[in-house]
């Protein structure tokens, strides 16, 4: 453990340019805001280089002790930062990644009247984001995991004037909060059985207990509900409705938060859990099996949709998916590697996506597009590099890490590697037809005359725009960046030197990585051939897209008519919504509206108040009328009272 | 001798007869003289039982309360004539309002 004070400093900077976006900006021109977000988020990436510059295996890990926070006899909490080789990924990724989508927002949110919030709101992100993968213990860890999902929900709902784009910010913070709730709890179960919630201790403590095979133990809960935060957090079923309707925001925020970075919080912090999840198989598996039902599920939902981000946004579940099912296969290493070329590949596809939108004045449906390679070379360019890299195409970086997932994936059990090949067949396919819907043919959409600005970009669908057009240079910049990081970012796994790297940070890592070594070399054959078999699947995907929406673009419809439906139920996301709707939104729904509103609202709590309040007036009414004014009443009544004392001391003085 | 009890039933009866005034006439002066007719009445039974038990302190208070009485009448009538000028009645029903 190694001191290095410069880590508080990271996350710290862009909360800093938040709060000068943020109380400042509406005041400030557009320069100025653009400016302080980029010079704030580019230091963070800056210091993150040079944190990443002086990291050494042998020193790691590097902590730092910010400030206490809570101190209730033995059981402590500070604030306090964590780097080790899995939070340096995790750092860089973010920074990295996220500068670069900083950057593209300059050139697609500029027409936009809430540009300084905007910009505040991403560079809160950031900090929440750093917060997370930097904290040391799961207290910090929470309050990123809180935030980022506060900074998601404010930029889903970045257009709030559009219900749609409200009501999907609303359901994302309502889906996580179920995930967070399990999330607590296992921290709850951590505090109770090892008295602290530091990482280093925790995962000390935890070395020291058996491996729960046989039956289901404390380990294998706290597990199940990391898992269930984890879910939440990162779009796995049965959490992942939230993900699809998220692609109302921004597309800078769906490439930045819904892509690259917030919902791989998930993989990392079961990936940061592995000391837990090592001892307790039962809830590996279940990670594993979520992950991969997770990944063949949402990749089916993605042939059939014809929103362009939706595509993404279904393949992105289907992406987190994977790395889930090599968390729970216990390769934590291949899980965070694929994050990582993720990041860079699906903040592309998400970045080039806004790219075509831009282009064509809003429109997002793919069925208006079409043609746009001449329009936009760039973009399709670098689009296309990202598709090859999310399709497995060697050398790019998705192949990498997507293989090296199935491979381990077939040591555990050859059904994962079935399911992730037949996915991996899947995501190829959606991914080239979006592709040639997209770039491919004529354009479809409306020519309008005149062209005119395209500041309402995101909230007209389908307006007339003029010619499409390519992006300007501050969008495109970022693209090609990511793209060449998409060619290359995979030869960092080359030869399991990624896997050696984040050893360190995983127990019983060292082993495994002893145990893939010798198998590796053991059956190289084997391995070679479901390589063969998974490139070959991705090039059938590839082929059957050209076949169907290349060559015979009438030929999909008539499928999609033949199979009926099967089709209108994969269209319609499987009725997931609608389930979902009548098992979980309605009875809360019906039940809060009949039994806590009409019920115990207005019959116990309001009725309390009214009608003691009513039975003041009514008494208050009565007595009222003894004073008339008039003096003989009055006389009537004293009258009265004087015969009652009368009566009374007679009866008494007879007794 | 005029035993007691005749004195404090003629007592009671003068009282009563102020009382029964007091609640049922709706002239003020006839009020005003029903309360006369109850001091009377308890003036009465004060000198009836001082007679009868020979104590003076008894007839003194009689003074007492025919003092007030007196002071009473004055204050009284003077308040009558007010409420005559300004409401051209002496009709209690109607005099139920301390400001007009």
């Amino acid at each position: 453990m190694t001191p290095n004070p410069y880590l508080w400093v990271i996350p710290i900077l862009p909360l800093a340019g938040a709060a000068i976006n943020g109380f400042f900006g509406r005041r400030s021109s557009k320069r100025a805001i653009s400016t302080i977000a980029l010079v704030f988020c580019g230091a963070a990436f800056f210091m993150a280089l040079l944190v990443a510059w002086g990291f050494s295996s042998a020193s790691a890990p590097y902590y730092f002790d910010l400030a206490h926070w809570i101190r209730s006899g033995s059981f402590q909490v500070d604030f306090s930062f964590y780097l080790d080789q899995l939070s340096l990924v995790m750092l860089l990724v973010v920074t990295g990644v996220g500068f670069l989508i900083h950057i593209y927002s300059v050139g697609y949110m500029w027409d936009d009247d809430g540009y300084y919030r905007f910009m505040s709101y991403m560079n809160l992100f950031m900090f929440f984001m750093l917060t997370l993968v930097l904290a040391k213990d799961y207290l910090v860890m929470f309050i990123g995991w809180e935030g980022v999902g506060l900074a998601s929900y404010l930029l889903i709902g970045y257009w709030f004037t559009k219900d749609s784009a409200a009501a999907a910010g609303k359901k994302a913070f309502i889906v996580n909060r179920i995930g967070d709730c399990g999330f607590l709890i296992a921290l709850f179960l951590i505090i109770k059985h090892f008295h602290s919630l530091d990482f280093t201790k925790v995962f000390e403590l935890v070395s020291a207990w058996q491996t729960e095979t046989a039956g289901v133990g404390i380990l294998t809960a706290i597990g199940l509900l990391l898992m269930v935060g984890a879910a939440g957090k990162s779009a796995q079923i049965p959490l992942y409705v939230w993900l699809p309707d998220a692609m109302e925001g921004p597309t800078p925020v769906s490439a930045l938060i819904h892509a690259a970075t917030m919902v791989t919080a998930g993989v990392y912090m079961v990936a940061r859990s592995s000391a837990i999840f090592e001892r307790a198989p039962m809830a590996m598996m279940v990670v594993a099996i979520i992950g991969t039902l997770t990944a063949l599920f949402a990749a089916t939902i993605g042939i059939a949709q014809t929103d362009i981000k939706k595509v993404l946004a279904y393949s992105t579940i289907s992406q987190l998916g994977y790395m889930f099912m090599a968390c729970g296969v216990g390769a934590f290493s291949a899980g965070i590697f694929h994050l990582m070329t993720h990041a860079f590949f699906k903040g592309l596809l998400f970045l080039a996506a806004g790219s075509v939108i831009h282009g064509i004045g809003g429109e997002q449906d793919m069925r208006k597009m079409g043609g746009l390679r001449t329009y936009m070379p760039w973009t399709f360019a670098t689009m296309g590099i990202a598709t090859l890299a999310i399709a497995g195409i060697p050398p790019l970086a998705g192949f990498w890490s997507k293989d090296e997932i199935l491979w381990q994936a077939f040591g555990a059990s050859w059904v994962y590697w079935l399911i992730g090949v037949i996915t991996a067949f899947i995501t190829s396919f959606y991914m080239f037809r979006l592709m040639y819907m997209t770039f491919g043919g004529d354009y479809r959409g409306t020519v309008a005359q005149e062209a005119h600005g395209h500041d309402d970009h995101g909230h007209a669908q389908g307006h007339g725009h003029g010619e499409p057009h390519e992006s300007p240079w501050v969008m495109l910049g970022p693209l090609v960046i990511l793209a060449l990081l998409s060619v290359v970012g995979g030869f960092i796994g080359y030869g399991n030197r990624f896997e050696h790297f984040l050893a360190p940070a995983f127990q019983g890592a060292a082993r495994e990585v002893a145990q893939e070594t010798s198998r590796e070399a053991a059956d190289s054959t084997l391995e070679h051939l479901l390589m063969g078999v998974s490139i070959s699947v991705a090039g059938l995907g590839w082929l059957l897209a050209y076949l169907l929406y290349s060559r015979r673009p009438q030929l999909p419809a008539r499928i999609a008519a033949s199979l009926g439906g099967l089709y209108q139920a994969v269209a319609h996301k499987y009725y997931v919504d609608e389930l979902y709707a009548i098992l979980f939104v309605k009875p809360v729904i019906d039940g809060s509206t009949t039994i806590l509103w009409h019920g115990v609202d207005q019959e116990v709590i309001d009725a309390t108040v009214n009608n003691s309040a009513s039975a003041a007036r009514h008494v208050s009414d009565s007595v009222r009328h003894m004073q008339s004014g008039n003096l003989r009443s009055y006389a009537g009544w004293v009258a009265a009272g004087g015969a009652v004392v009368i009566a009374y001391m007679v009866w008494m003085g007879v007794r | 001798m005029v035993p007691l009890s005749y004195y404090l039933l003629l007592s009671g009866i003068l009282f009563v007869c102020g009382v029964l005034g007091f609640l049922i006439k709706r002239n003020i002066i006839t009020i005003f003289m029903s309360i006369e007719l109850m001091l009377n009445g308890v003036n009465l039974s004060f000198v009836a039982f001082a007679a009868h038990w020979h104590a003076l302190s008894g007839q003194v208070f009689v003074f007492f309360v025919m003092v007030v009485a007196a002071a009473e009448a004055a204050v009284g009538l003077a308040i009558i004539i007010a409420v005559y000028r300004t409401r051209e009645t002496l009709n209690v029903d109607q005099v139920n309002l301390l400001k007009l």
